[in-house]
């Protein structure tokens, strides 16, 4: 470590009960090493009268750390009403010490942690997820009355705001999805493939692989996919532009945010997501159908025969509803999280977690409630 | 080179990619200086200041700190040098997930081995300094935008830098506070001795504090003025740095004639 050393020492008047001095000396630096602190400290609280004198002609170097050793004797005195006089201190020092003690501490500045108990906690949970339910709805029917003014032709929406978004959200979307789908096509056949052919029936690995992937798992994973890619950009492009006010600048120029920012990357969403999934099952087929060929010695013609014959238009439509339907709901939370969130980076963090979370969630939720609807309707 | 240089630049290239900023600028920052980096919107005055932090690396041309060059010398020596600067930036750049008083400490507990409760008292001073006494606990996000500011220069000081950089330290004050700023500067200046490098178009702390300045300009892409604020009002007959100086009011005395004789 360094060499420097701060010293401070304490003197009593010769005649008690007259004050005393301290008296410093070496480097006052933040890197220095401190000497005989404690004892002049000592020294002074024992002090009963004023005045305490300062004597600062053995100070070699200082920075700020003198200024708070300043301050600190300055409140000791000021504590026992003693009369406090810098002596031969570096003139500014004392300056920059009065500077700070000039402005008192404000009223109700300083904070106070309360402890709550559990129940309370518990309380304010239910009160919050209350409250994080009400927002959404009035979210949802906002989005609502934004589509609204858009068929009617009066939304502050750019159509040129879609076209980004399809491109951001399809086009470049294509190597991940395809990468998820095909290998999901794959895992699904070979899964299938070793319980099959325990009863020699290794063909309807075919039948497996197309209604596994067109009715549930291409719309599913590309779902989740794009929860975790196109919502969480959602959530973090709209949240950066709460942290820097520009939502408030869209309010007061009396543009919607809705309408301007939600409304186009839902639409673009919507209409790329039915798209997506049908490249997703595109690959996830041939992925099962790469399987069927090399693993199982399945024809390809015969492979692609089973599965045109196992392919219904009501497993594609299935699909195809679900796709739009996580479209809506991946846009909404990712957009909701951004439009509702604070003012710090930490908080846009916290946006992009939600979005993706609740995403995920909604989508699994609701493919259990398209599966169950449509047995019930017969699909 | 003189002998007190702190900071000095030499034929100094700033360029985005192809597109050059400012070109073969050099100047002196003097130990001790408030200097003023100076000149119209987009002349690159905080490109300017980005380079003598460390923040870009120099198109052409060299930034010198103590006389060593910035970019010449291993990324050990660089942090040292780093570390004897501080910087405000405009907007405070606090990180918002720390407290004030987690802001300020973190570089002492980062830099230093000093014991908490010294680390305390630091940073209670430097946050009595810029008038925060009192908002330790307190989160960047519950603060006014002035105080945020305030709060960035209590950080910027809490190693007890050699240098001071401010991006535009008045804008967004009111102006008791920016006039408590400039004094503050000042003090910090007079009684540390803490070298000041301000980017500014605030006229009256420019002129008033400035001991030397260097005057960007966007037209001829280089410096085109240097000295004291005060002395170039006096003397420079430079009509862009003039006009600067005036508010715009120099050579427009006819047309403010005319206004006035308007009914």
């Amino acid at each position: 470590m360094s060499e420097k050393t701060a010293q401070l020492s304490f003197q009593p008047a010769a005649p008690p009960d007259q004050g005393g001095t301290v008296v410093f000396a070496g480097e006052w630096c933040l890197d220095a090493g401190k000497n005989g602190i404690r004892d002049a400290l000592a020294g002074v609280r024992d002090l009963t009268n004023g005045p305490l004198v300062c004597a600062g002609d053995a100070i070699q170097d200082w920075d700020t750390t003198l200024v708070a050793m300043i301050v600190r004797l300055k409140r000791l005195c000021a504590g026992k009403n003693m009369a406090f006089e810098p002596g031969s201190l570096p003139g500014g020092v004392v300056r920059l010490a009065d500077l700070a003690m000039a402005v008192p501490e404000r009223d109700g500045a300083g904070r106070k942690h309360e402890k709550k108990s559990p129940l309370t906690r518990l309380g304010e949970a239910v009160l919050a997820a209350g409250a994080g339910g009400k927002d959404m709805v009035t979210f949802l029917g906002e989005l609502t009355v934004s589509f609204g003014r858009l068929v009617a032709g009066r939304a502050q929406m750019q159509w040129g705001d879609v076209v980004r978004v399809i491109e951001e959200t399809g086009p470049r979307a294509f190597p991940i999805v395809g990468l998820i789908a095909g290998l999901m096509g794959i895992i699904l056949a070979f899964v299938g493939a070793v319980q099959l052919r325990v009863f020699g029936a290794e063909i309807y690995v075919a039948d497996l692989v197309a209604i596994g992937i067109v009715r549930e798992m291409g719309a599913i994973m590309t779902g989740i996919v794009m929860a975790g890619r196109t919502g969480a950009s959602y959530a973090a492009r709209i949240g950066s532009m709460q942290v820097n006010e520009e939502i408030d600048a869209f309010t007061t120029m009396g543009i919607s945010p809705v309408d301007f920012l939600v409304l186009p990357r839902t639409i673009g969403l919507v209409l790329m997501m039915p798209l997506l999934v049908i490249y997703a099952n595109v690959i996830g087929m041939l992925g099962g159908m790469f399987i069927g060929v090399f693993m199982l010695d399945i024809s390809p013609v015969l492979y692609l025969q089973q599965t045109r014959s196992a392919l219904g238009l009501n497993h594609l439509a299935v699909g195809l509803v679900m796709s739009v339907i996580f479209g809506v709901l991946v846009a909404f939370f990712g957009c909701l999280r951004g439009l509702r969130c604070g003012r710090s980076a930490e908080s846009v963090g916290e946006g992009v977690t939600s979005a993706v979370v609740s995403g995920i969630v909604s989508i699994v939720i609701a493919t259990a409630l398209v599966t169950v609807a449509a047995d019930i309707l017969g699909f | 080179m003189p002998q007190d240089a702190h900071i000095t630049v030499s034929h100094l290239t700033m360029a985005y990619g192809d597109f050059v900023i400012q070109r073969d600028v050099s100047f002196t920052i003097r130990r001790g200086d408030i200097f003023i980096i100076m000149g119209g919107s987009g002349c690159g005055k905080s490109t300017l200041l980005r380079h003598l932090v460390g923040l870009k690396r120099p198109a052409a041309g060299q930034v010198f700190f103590h006389g060593e060059d910035f970019w010449g010398v291993d990324d050990d020596q660089r942090g040292d040098m780093i570390r004897r600067m501080g910087v405000l930036y405009q907007g405070g750049a606090l990180w918002t997930s720390l407290t004030l008083a987690e802001n300020v400490a973190l570089p002492l507990r980062e830099y230093t081995q000093l014991p908490a409760d010294d680390i305390r008292e630091l940073v209670a001073l430097k946050l009595a300094l810029v008038g925060l006494a009192g908002f330790e606990d307190f989160y960047p996000a519950e603060i006014s935008g002035g105080m945020r500011k305030r709060a960035g220069l209590a950080r910027a000081m809490a190693l007890d830098p050699e240098v001071l950089f401010f991006d535009e330290p008045s804008a967004g004050l009111d102006p008791v506070s920016a006039r408590r700023l400039d004094d503050l500067i000042l003090e910090l200046r007079e009684s540390l001795g803490t070298t000041v490098v301000v980017v500014t178009h605030e006229l009256a702390s420019l002129v008033s504090i400035g001991t030397n300045s260097v005057f960007l300009d966007a037209e001829s892409k280089t410096a085109i003025a240097e000295g004291a604020p005060s002395q170039l009002l006096e003397e420079s007959r430079d009509p862009r740095v003039m006009d600067f100086l005036t508010r715009g009011e120099f050579g427009n005395e006819t047309r403010k004639k005319q206004d006035v004789s308007r009914p």
